[in-house]
């Protein structure tokens, strides 16, 4: 590979969570019987005419805003003309000229900890297609519930910016964070209500021209989108070495196999004959609008990652983790908030508490602890009520139930021995049966000390103060 | 009253509603009259696509018994009306005379159809039209050519030439139609009957079966100056499932028929009498000028340079909106779907290669082109620039004039098959309507004479944006001075 270089542009589209569809009244939602949310509009019916919806225009200056764009003061839909069956009208309202958001971008952070700008050429608001479902034998059936919903699409700057799987990665993690944050979109990648459609290609190091690029499709993760563009160059890189021209494709992922499958060639560019839509009049944005949603924004991630730095005196590494996700970054100010150490929260939180979460295969949103309830766990550890080997236990417990930490403490029985009388008794016990050990430590072995800590832990359940038990140890051990 | 009485469907529709207003004749009666009239002449004007009787007499009925239960009635209530059968109506097919959409019943009503129903009027039925409104004398329709009731060997224009053969033949007593590029004006001078293109946007375009959406415009077609006034006013104003349609105050347009110029000053546009413009026409026209500043109104000679190159251009810009705006009849979801597909780029090519036919073929091919990667500058964009200067040369006249004059079509009805080997010639009887299209303004025509032939001759006053009111005024004051609009058809 290193002799290549990696090219990867991002076209990402996301559906906006809007009650009603882009165009009319239907209701923008997920599910149900084929066919139950259409009306003439969405059927494309004849004589049936588009009005746009203000709430989806709305997101999507939003979205340009946070992505750092130039809005156009007039905007125009236009029609992209092409022919399919799911596409009721034979052409899709989308945009062309003067789309909302031009010339913005949005950085990430690299594996050295740097930031990277990657600069996004348009962002634009257009309507779904139907879904053409095959229905067996010679019979297919369209289901219309889809067409017309507002999908916002995103595209990255050209010459790209993107140069890595791993930059890729970044690239959609934050822009699925920003999106997320504004309430633009639910962001959900597994069930596409988020979708990126990288395309990728390699050149020679130092060569002038781009090589030929590939399309990819069905990336249903932040991993899958990294591990479908690294497979992809690769493959790429492979045919250039073995003399193999690359075409113009465009390539499906399967995740299960760890592999992209060709779709479709694209070699000829495909004729869409874009002319402003005559059926809406042009959008006019004046700079009062733009301000005033400007000034609706919410704390972008990017804004609460270095507030947390400030603030809560965290480290960087940990505020990116935490302000990834705004449910996460909202769960942890809720928990400091509530009076415990927020370096502690923070540490719960990107650590046992996500560890719970991925293992449960839900989000944070479905924790059953609530944060001022993980609050109160990490005071009562911090002041020394209970050890962390135990606060890690009753979070677990807590997590499974609901329950609050003093609930669980008290059911379990658990206190922490600091009398250093019953100490004492266990201490003896532990160094009658580790002579061996106490012997290394009289030669010198301070190391060793550790392993003596962890059986009297052991023996006392966890409910011992380390720092007691070490000193104590030391004691006994010296004299 | 003696034997020159005039049948009830000879009435205009003001005159037929005072009728009903005082008792003389029931709805039911209005309605039967019309519905008997199409018994008896309809095998000879051939205007209707769908004839409704019960619809129409089940209306008629509910207006009677409005007026049995003592309640007043609304301006032009139980008044039976044709619909130009582009125009969406809830269960009642809808074909737009193309074979693609026969079958086609569409699940809602036009606005303008919603409207006058809840106005009390009854629907007589849906009437021909050439194929999606591209043509200019109903011989492009699918289904069977619409003849002129002046004489029968003639076309009625086009395209809404079922709407106005059918309110000179007495067998509606107003009608709707649409104007892409002259698609009410020139059929009602070729018919002898009052028709209006409102300013684009006045009139929702909901439910109208678009052709070229920047262009298309509904108006009514009448017997009368103050029944379009009227019937203007019951199918204007703002509505919400059409972002094009505009948010200014409809008038009472009626009150706009009031028979008085003086003071108002007429444009008189040299180019509008250029060659292709009989002599007859050009003559009627200028002495229904004369008539006008007789009345008091300034009238001088004027110029309109951008004028030439309307044509042009618009059969640039409207094929490609059509390209586009045909491209759903794909026998997908409604209409014509074809029996010989096993693929679903064989279904769309042979529905429609079976559903279109020739001109609809053209204009959809021409629009293709022009909107192509390669060829969109050279055509669509430099249209759309063209057509800018069209509105300025407008602006430009309408800072000295209150309105234009000018002939509606360059001749007078042509016969049945004259012009249908010959498009060009065909495309310039619409010359002197397509620019109002492309400026988006109003414009109104309306009877000034009759040729040698005996066919009606019709002038155009065309007036800036939002300017009915003006145009109604002095096409009223017209025709009061004036005989043509009392002559009726012999049939
Ligand atoms: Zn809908």
């Amino acid at each position: 590979m290193s002799k290549y270089e990696s090219v990867v542009g991002m076209e990402c589209h996301a559906e906006l969570l809007t009650e009603s569809k882009m165009f009319c009244g239907c209701a923008n939602d997920f599910g149900g019987a084929s066919n139950t949310r259409t009306c003439p509009v969405c059927l494309g019916l004849p004589g049936s005419l588009p009005v746009p919806n203000r709430t989806a225009v709305e997101l999507v200056v939003k979205a340009s805003l946070a992505l750092n764009c130039e809005i156009s003061r007039d905007c125009l839909f236009a029609r992209k003309n092409y022919f399919y069956p799911d596409l009721p009208k034979g052409y899709q309202i989308s945009q062309y000229e003067n789309p909302i958001g031009q010339n913005g971008w949005l950085d990430i952070t690299i594996d050295d900890g740097s930031t990277k700008r990657i600069h996004i050429r348009r962002v634009h608001l257009e309507e779904d297609t139907g879904k053409l479902v095959h229905a067996g034998g010679n019979e297919s059936e369209i289901d219309y519930n889809r067409s017309g919903v507002p999908l916002m699409e995103i595209v990255t700057e050209f010459p790209p910016d993107i140069t890595s799987p791993a930059e890729a990665k970044a690239y959609i993690e934050k822009l699925r964070a920003i999106l997320v944050y504004l309430g633009v979109s639910d962001g959900k990648m597994e069930e596409g209500h988020l979708r990126a459609e990288p395309n990728v290609s390699v050149r020679l190091e130092g060569a002038d021209v781009y090589g030929t690029k590939t399309e990819l499709k069905n990336l249903n993760s932040f991993r899958a989108v990294e591990r479908g563009i690294a497979y992809e160059l690769d493959r790429q890189a492979d045919m250039l070495d073995h003399g193999i021209v690359v075409r113009q494709e465009t390539m499906g992922w399967n995740d299960a196999s760890g592999k992209t499958y060709h779709m479709r060639f694209k070699e000829e560019e495909q004729e869409y004959r874009y002319f402003p839509e005559p059926d809406l009049i042009p959008l006019h944005f004046d700079d009062a609008d733009i301000e005033r949603w400007r000034s609706e924004l919410p704390e972008l991630p990017d804004a609460k990652r270095e507030r947390f730095i400030a603030e809560y005196d965290l480290r960087p590494y940990d505020a990116e983790v935490l302000t990834g996700s705004r449910a996460v970054a909202d769960y942890f100010e809720a928990a400091s908030k509530s009076g415990a150490d927020a370096k502690a929260v923070a540490n719960y939180v990107t650590g046992d508490l996500m560890r719970l979460v991925n293992a449960s295969g839900g989000d944070i949103t479905d924790v059953k602890i609530a944060p001022d309830q993980l609050g109160a766990l990490l005071k009562l550890r911090d002041s020394g009520k209970i050890t962390n080997t135990i606060a890690k236990s009753v979070l677990e417990e807590m997590f499974a139930t609901g329950k609050d930490a003093q609930q669980i403490i008290d059911a379990r029985g658990i206190s922490v021995v600091s009398d250093e009388g019953a100490l004492t008794t266990e201490i003896d016990k532990v160094l009658s049966a580790n002579t061996d050990v106490v012997a290394k430590i009289k030669a010198g072995n301070d190391k060793s000390i550790g392993f003596l800590v962890g059986q009297v832990m052991k023996a006392t359940k966890g409910q011992a103060r380390p720092d007691l038990v070490n000193k104590l140890l030391k004691e006994r051990i010296g004299s | 009253m003696g034997a020159d009485r005039l049948q009830l469907y000879e009435l205009s529709a003001r005159e037929a509603h005072e009728k009903l207003v005082a008792g003389d004749v029931s709805a039911r009666e209005l309605t039967d009259a019309v519905l008997g009239r199409i018994d008896s002449v309809e095998e000879r004007v051939k205007a209707f696509v769908t004839v409704l009787p019960e619809g129409a007499r089940r209306k008629a009925d509910a207006v009677d018994a409005r007026i049995a239960a003592g309640e007043k009635l609304r301006p032009g209530e139980g008044v039976p009306l044709a619909l130009k059968d582009n125009l969406c109506t809830d269960g009642v097919e809808t074909t737009c005379s193309s074979k693609i959409l026969k079958g086609f019943i569409p699940p809602y009503n036009a606005t303008v159809v919603e409207k006058l129903s809840a106005a009390g009027t009854p629907f007589v039925g849906k009437v021909n039209l050439d194929e999606f409104a591209m043509g200019s004398s109903t011989e492009n329709s699918a289904f069977f050519v619409t003849h002129n009731p002046w004489d029968l060997s003639r076309v009625p224009g086009g395209s809404s030439g079922g709407s106005t053969a059918s309110v000179a033949a007495g067998e509606a007593f107003w009608a709707l139609g649409s104007d892409t590029g002259g698609s009410i004006r020139q059929p009602a001078s070729f018919c002898g009957v009052v028709g209006l293109k409102p300013t684009y946007g006045r009139v929702s375009r909901y439910g109208l079966v678009a052709f070229a959406s920047s262009l298309d415009q509904i108006g009514p077609i009448t017997k009368t100056v103050y029944d379009n006034a009227l019937l203007l006013s019951l199918i204007s104003g703002h509505d919400a499932l059409d972002s094009t349609s505009v948010k200014t105050e409809v008038p009472d347009y009626t009150k706009a028929c009031v028979a008085n110029v003086k003071g108002l000053r007429l444009g008189v546009p040299a180019e509008y009498f250029a060659k292709g413009v009989s002599d007859e026409v050009a003559a009627s026209v200028r002495k229904a000028a004369e008539k006008l500043q007789e009345l008091g109104a300034i009238v001088e000679e004027c110029s309109l340079p951008v004028t030439e190159y309307a044509l042009a251009t618009y059969y640039i810009i409207a094929p490609a909106e059509a390209s586009s705006n045909l491209a759903r009849y794909d026998g997908v979801r409604f209409g014509h779907r074809t029996e010989r597909a096993s693929t679903p780029l064989e279904l769309f090519k042979r529905t429609r290669e079976e559903g279109f036919g020739p001109e609809v073929k053209q204009r959809i091919m021409i629009g293709t082109y022009a909107l192509s990667a390669g060829y969109y500058d050279a055509f669509y964009l430099k249209a759309q620039k063209v057509r800018t200067l069209i509105k300025q040369d407008f602006d430009n006249a309408f800072s000295r004039f209150d309105a234009l004059i000018t002939p509606t079509a360059p001749t007078p009805a042509f016969k049945i098959g004259e012009k249908t080997d010959d498009p060009l010639e065909m495309k310039l009887s619409d010359i002197l309507t397509i620019p109002i299209n492309m400026a988006g303004l109003p414009a109104i025509s309306l009877p000034c004479g009759f040729s040698s032939e005996g066919l009606p001759i019709g002038l155009q006053l065309i007036g800036p944006a939002f300017s009915e009111e003006t145009l109604l005024r002095v096409a009223y004051t017209y025709e009061q001075a004036s005989e043509w609009h009392g002559r009726r058809a012999a049939l």
